[in-house]
């Protein structure tokens, strides 16, 4: 069978099977939180500057409509190879969700609940913090969550340009025609991006400010 | 670009190939969607099962997919078309039962009162007004199978990701510059020339 060859493989060279979950694990970290630390404070200091915050979402989303494949492989011929590139790569996949969501979200912030805030003599910095995000954290959380995933499926791709992690059990797998290797790649990257979309889910539930939860 | 100009005859061809499957791929998935998408509309538990699968789907990693499917469909077009249709089922359900549950419940009520039978309902009143919503998932569905095409090279599926692949092994930048420049061209013209049709579908409807 199938799965037990897989199996018997992982347990025949751990070391180059978690070490791959690693890097799989540390390129999307890494990747989702370089993301996070620009797309997150760029999309709420844009939020107030309507033209900016235009200009911004559509140049994301003409960046989200591009196939990653695409983006990794651009990388390729001016970085080179290795883990940086595909980090690199990766950060550019999963800045567009952030962007897009982080500032729409602070936009659709309810005027009157921000000039309520106003009244009652609270400053802009006290409204951004106290009142906008709190409010917007749902919808900027899910845009994580959307850009969390899509990182973990698109590291599967940056085997190609030698990024390491669970892809390279499925290049070398498709290469030799060896099924049970590709298993080995395909089955805990399945997982790990099935895994992170729950985790993601579940943190989007409990950061929901309880006033807000869906009745 | 000088290897463009002499090699644009197999840009073309592989342009061409990229174009055919993800046609083909959109047009099974959306034949499901329809169906699958009217009758979740219309049951609730339909609806969340529905989703809840194509949304598993959805969320498994291109490249793993396109293995897991080796073993049993092997090397080529119907393991990548396979794929394609089932990263598109979950937006295109999505959207065309949305679509529909948000036709005004008074002006279904207003057709059944003018003697439409729920077929002629179904027809000519909530696809219709429904159509801009299907046409929003669409635009989705076409922008993600362009994009699972490029990696679906790698099963010998054919399409823009050859030139990829081919230029990677061979390390030769050319040929990456040209296949990842020619299918990003490609998504973003398909999501334009889609949001004009929506745009207007919309317009019409208002």
């Amino acid at each position: 069978m199938l799965l037990v060859e897989a199996w018997q493989f992982v347990a025949a060279h751990p070391e180059r099977f978690f070490g791959a979950l690693y890097t799989h694990v540390a390129l999307s970290a890494a990747a989702l939180g370089l993301a996070i630390a620009i797309a997150f404070p760029v999309g709420v200091l844009l939020a107030d500057k309507r033209r900016l915050a235009l200009a911004a979402i559509t140049a994301a989303n003409i960046g989200r409509t591009l196939p990653s494949l695409a983006v990794l492989a651009l990388v390729m011929p001016v970085l080179g190879t290795g883990f940086v590139p595909a980090l690199f790569a990766l950060t550019l996949l999963a800045l567009p969700p952030i962007l897009i969501n982080t500032c729409t979200a602070m936009q659709q912030v309810d005027a009157d609940i921000v000039d309520a805030a106003r009244g009652m003599g609270m400053t802009r910095v006290q409204i951004v913090r106290e009142v906008e995000l709190p409010v917007a954290l749902p919808v900027i959380f899910a845009g994580i969550r959307t850009a969390a995933v899509q990182v973990v499926s698109g590291a599967v791709l940056a085997a190609y340009i030698g990024g390491g992690g669970l892809g390279d059990f499925i290049t070398s797998g498709i290469a030799m025609m060896a099924l049970p290797q590709l298993l080995v790649g395909a089955i805990p990257a399945t997982l790990l991006a099935l895994g992170t979309d729950r985790v993601f889910g579940y943190l989007q539930k409990v950061l929901t400010p309880a006033g807000m939860r869906a009745r | 670009m000088k290897w463009l100009l002499n090699n644009w005859d197999q840009v073309a061809v592989a342009l061409g190939e990229h174009i055919v499957i993800s046609f083909t791929s959109l047009a099974i998935a959306f034949a499901l969607s329809i169906v699958i998408g009217i009758w979740a509309a219309r049951n609730e538990r339909v609806f969340r099962w529905a989703i809840a699968v194509s949304g598993f789907l959805y969320t498994i990693p291109t490249l793993a997919f396109l293995a897991l499917l080796i073993p049993i469909v092997g090397l080529g077009k119907a393991n990548a078309i396979i794929c394609m249709v089932a990263f598109s089922l979950m937006i295109l359900i999505r959207n065309v039962a949305t679509g529909i549950r948000e036709v005004p419940a008074e002006v279904v009520d207003a057709a059944r009162g003018m003697g439409m039978h729920p077929a002629e309902i179904l027809a000519k009143v909530e696809l219709p007004l429904a159509l801009p919503v299907i046409v929003a998932g669409l635009r989705i569905a076409t922008v993600t199978v362009i994009s699972v095409a490029v990696v679906a090279a790698y099963v010998n599926a054919g399409g823009l990701g050859t030139l990829i692949f081919n230029g990677i092994s061979n390390d030769f930048a050319p040929k990456i510059w040209v296949g990842a420049l020619s299918s990003c061209a490609l998504a973003v013209a398909a999501d334009l020339s889609l949001a004009k049709v929506e745009g207007w579908l919309r317009h019409r409807a208002a």
